[in-house]
């Protein structure tokens, strides 16, 4: 492939925050309104600049959690207390602010209806983020499209209350058919009848598809996360190239 | 181009300042080593583990066994790592062999007419390189890492280390070098990443200059 078209450069552009959504008590959403957004697809990331008064400068990267077909762009992010760029993101942006940003970036960790199924996404904690992405793109495809393409999701968090998107998952469930598998890994609700421990190779086996469905799978989260349920899927049998990660730090 | 920088309102350095001259822009520093990699880690058994320098033409490759690559004399450099998600650290301490003792050792012969390289690794990964970056001491085949082997996480049995480039550049569990007369672009070079990434130029994405 002969390619001599010049790359556009991703310019950094000054978006504004149109609405902030509390998810948890850790994690808000931002709703920015980009100019000249050039779109962008299911699971794509973008970078985000923090230019102090006095010339000092912090990036860092943040998922998209809204799907290519909102005009606006959403990120959902996570407090770290000991960072420099989410506290201000959580705790100073206000609806009205502007905040610098450049993207969409990331070209392998993405997923569109036309990719096909079956598709196992595998989360934990803000690992969410890009699966939500992916999640409603599919809740937007043309029921026709829907059918072909089954998905299941596994949603791994300490507690009830680090659930991020719960409401929007469970009516996204009823509405589409996407089988969600919750599990917690500390403390479960009183009564939850469901997984109540860190993901294992009998869960995976249990909710994903034998291997020989050539299932695609998107597995975001921490790293040991990460790689533990990457891991779990090879030795299921399932194809390496077929398995897509994201890690967080 | 000397636009005016957009001021986020409210927002201070929350992190000691680095050393001078040792940051890259755009990057922060950890003391933590982060793991990025796009799909599951690759475990390959060392007894069927092989590291290859191979011509434009299969004919002409090298090849070392694990124990051949071991063999070689070794080097332990000491470096700053920079990856374009952000994160910089300083004073990593490796060891390996380097590039130039491969390519010198493979007595390919027709290196002159190559000015490029392809890494290739377990997992399908690939990464090119200007055959500049990974020549004159500046390169590494890299199988330690802070005085013990490197984990698999992290790109062992054994990564490319190039260090004066953005980190995705020292390919996790590399098993070659392949190389090219013209320029082919890598994993991350096809999915929008800058071709060369030289972090003090900042060159992160396709078209940063």
């Amino acid at each position: 492939m002969t390619d001599t078209a010049v790359p556009a450069r991703l310019e950094w552009r000054v978006a504004t925050v149109v609405h902030v959504r509390d998810e948890t008590a850790h994690a808000k959403t931002l709703i920015l309104d980009v100019p000249q957004w050039p779109g962008h697809r299911a699971g794509q990331h973008v970078d985000v600049r923090l230019i102090a008064e006095d010339g000092y400068e912090a990036q860092r990267s943040y998922s998209i959690a809204s799907p290519p077909e909102e005009g606006t762009v959403a990120l959902t992010v996570e407090r770290i207390e000991s960072g420099e760029v989410s506290p201000y993101l959580c705790d100073v942006l206000r609806e009205g602010d502007g905040v610098e940003l450049r993207g969409p970036i990331g070209g392998y960790f993405v997923w569109n209806v036309s990719y096909g199924g079956p598709l196992l996404l595998v989360g934990g904690g803000s690992g969410i983020v890009p699966l939500m992405a992916m999640l409603r793109h599919y809740a937007r495809a043309e029921p026709d499209v829907r059918e072909r393409v089954e998905i299941r999701l596994i949603y791994s968090v300490r507690a009830a209350a680090d659930v991020i998107y719960m409401k929007e998952v469970d009516a996204l469930a009823r509405s589409t058919g996407v089988r969600i598998e919750l599990t917690f890994t500390r403390a479960a609700p009183e009564g939850w009848q469901g997984y109540h421990r860190r993901i294992d190779r009998a869960m995976l086996e249990e909710v994903s598809w034998p291997a020989s469905a050539r299932q695609h799978a998107y597995v975001c989260g921490p790293t040991p996360f990460v790689e533990s349920v990457a891991t779990l899927l090879v030795e299921l049998g399932h194809d390496p190239a077929r398995v897509r990660t994201e890690r967080f730090g | 181009m000397a636009e005016k920088p957009f001021i986020a309102r409210g927002f201070h350095a929350r992190r000691p300042a680095a050393p001078a001259g040792r940051l890259p822009p755009g990057q922060y520093e950890t003391r933590d080593f982060p793991v990025l990699s796009a799909g599951p880690t690759p475990r390959t058994p060392l007894a069927d583990w092989d590291f290859r320098v191979l011509g434009s033409s299969d004919d002409r490759a090298a090849r070392w066994t694990w124990d051949e690559l071991h063999a070689l004399p070794r080097e332990t450099p000491t470096v700053d790592i920079h990856c374009v998600t952000k994160w910089s650290k300083f004073d990593t301490a490796w060891e390996g062999v380097s590039v130039d003792t491969l390519l010198g050792d493979a007595r390919l012969g027709d290196i002159a007419g190559h000015a490029f390289v392809v890494a290739f690794c377990d997992g399908g990964y690939t990464t090119n390189l200007p055959l500049a970056d990974v020549t004159g001491g500046k390169a590494w085949v890299a199988f330690g890492y802070d005085g013990a082997p490197l984990p698999p996480e992290h790109g062992g049995p054994a990564r490319l280390l190039v260090p004066h480039l953005y980190f995705w550049k020292s390919a996790k569990w590399v098993r070659g070098l392949r190389l090219l007369a013209r320029d082919e672009p890598g994993f991350w070079e096809q999915l929008g990443y800058h071709n060369r990434g030289d972090p003090w130029r900042e060159q992160r994405y396709q078209g940063d200059l």
